[in-house]
């Protein structure tokens, strides 16, 4: 997006959620144990629908391109994650797996 | 692996909105899972079950990310104000200079550092995602990532320093560096007048993580007690 | 073994291949001058596919200057911005 037209630069910034740290987290480790390459997530994000990037926020974006890059490369499948979001969505939400 | 960021320049259209660039973030007590919290449970539980994870690894890497933070880039630069043979090294190959005043790299990328004078001063983006010097800088900050800071430090860097209350001369130039592959950039800022005599520790209070982006200066030796 | 050195004159290719690509579309048939060599990395547009980046791409840094990037750029000619780009996008200006 160089060069484009766009608004001040707002100086936001926060601290980060436990759950983005463990998306970064997630990011590292796959790739270093060579299970995606981060280039292919970065493209699995430009496939995004084009307001994901104003819709979304940067962490929500990564997440769900590293879900299809592990779907993609076969080491979880499509079932798997509809059954474990089943799964997750019955759970009572302090123990749904995020303090975990 | 090259890179440690990921990137939307895909979305390329022009799009004008002044500030919604930074997303609203819950505040930490509320606990609302969205469906792409839920899918952060879901991969990293499906990961543990099958093998290809532990709890502990994704643990340790949290850990080293808390670890890792500006004061990490402060040092360095406290340390080529103080030590001349130290700046050069650092300069010449910043990656091996870091590693020297042990600052780990667990990332194949590099690290390159660029030194403000009177004459230049630097200033670092990423254009195509979010490419940042991790290892001495920690994670970025939203703004970094949002579209009006990568959409104009490259075409209006001047305005952009502005509006973080940088005015600069004419006569210094302003050097842009898009970090688009494997290198990243951390800026070396001027050391402030008024410090002669001060110890590594002292110093380091003065560089902010904006300074070592390179929107702002380091800070005035009378704006810390 | 790399096609130019640092201090010569490169011209970025045009042009919007197909596929991922790290070459900034605004720096696309800009010249400017290598500024050093960074050293040998795998293809990115490669490994955005799954397959293995190899063989490696040299990578430069080439420096630009901003009056010549943006025709309209408001600040003073001295200017400029340094970017990475892999050997295949570069040609020898002139």
């Amino acid at each position: 997006m160089g060069g484009l037209p766009a608004g001040p630069v707002v100086p936001a910034e926060h601290d980060y959620q436990l759950w983005e740290k463990r998306v970064d987290a997630l990011m590292v480790l796959c790739s270093s144990k060579r299970m995606f390459t981060v280039d292919e997530l970065r493209k699995g994000i430009e496939a995004l629908p084009p307001d994901a990037y104003d819709r979304m926020s940067y962490y929500e974006r990564w997440i769900t391109s590293i879900c299809n890059a592990l779907i993609h490369r076969g080491i979880i499948s499509i079932e798997e994650v509809r059954g474990k979001l089943a799964d997750i969505e019955q759970r009572p939400p302090e123990t749904a797996g995020e303090k975990g | 692996m090259p890179h440690d960021e990921v990137h939307e320049h895909h979305h390329d259209h022009p799009h004008v909105h002044g500030g919604a660039d930074h997303h609203p973030h819950r505040p930490d007590a509320d606990d609302t899972l969205t469906y792409c919290r839920r899918l952060e449970i879901a991969v990293r539980e499906l990961l543990i079950e099958k093998g290809h994870l532990t709890a502990d690894e994704i643990r340790g890497a949290v850990e080293r990310m808390d670890a890792r933070g500006p004061h990490l880039g402060a040092r360095v630069v406290a340390k080529a104000w103080t030590d001349p043979a130290f700046k050069v090294r650092l300069l010449a190959d910043g990656t091996a200079a870091c590693q020297e005043a042990g600052i780990t790299f667990d990332q194949s990328t590099r690290l390159i550092v660029v030194e403000n004078t009177p004459d230049t001063h630097n200033m670092v983006v990423c254009t195509l995602c979010s490419c940042y010097p991790r290892m001495v800088l920690g994670i970025p900050p939203d703004w970094y990532k949002s579209r009006a800071y990568r959409s104009r430090a490259v075409r209006e860097p001047r305005a952009v320093l502005r509006e973080f209350g940088t005015e600069l001369p004419d006569d210094m130039a302003v050097r842009v560096h898009d970090s688009t592959a494997d290198m990243r950039y951390l800026v070396l800022p001027m050391r402030p007048a008024g410090t002669e005599g001060w110890s590594e520790e002292r110093l380091a209070a003065l560089v902010t993580r904006d300074a070592m982006i390179g929107v702002t200066q380091a800070k005035a030796p009378d704006s810390v007690t | 073994m790399a096609r130019f050195a640092a201090g010569e004159q490169v011209i970025v290719r045009r042009g919007n291949p197909p596929g991922h690509l790290r070459t900034p579309w605004y720096i696309r048939g800009k010249h400017g001058v290598v500024e050093r060599l960074c050293g040998e990395f795998r293809n990115p547009e490669e490994l955005a596919y799954g397959r293995s980046g190899e063989p490696k791409r040299m990578l430069y840094r080439v420096r630009f200057e901003q009056k010549h990037v943006w025709p309209d750029y408001a600040g003073p000619a001295g200017d400029t911005i340094d970017i990475e780009l892999y050997e295949h996008w570069l040609d020898a200006a002139r």
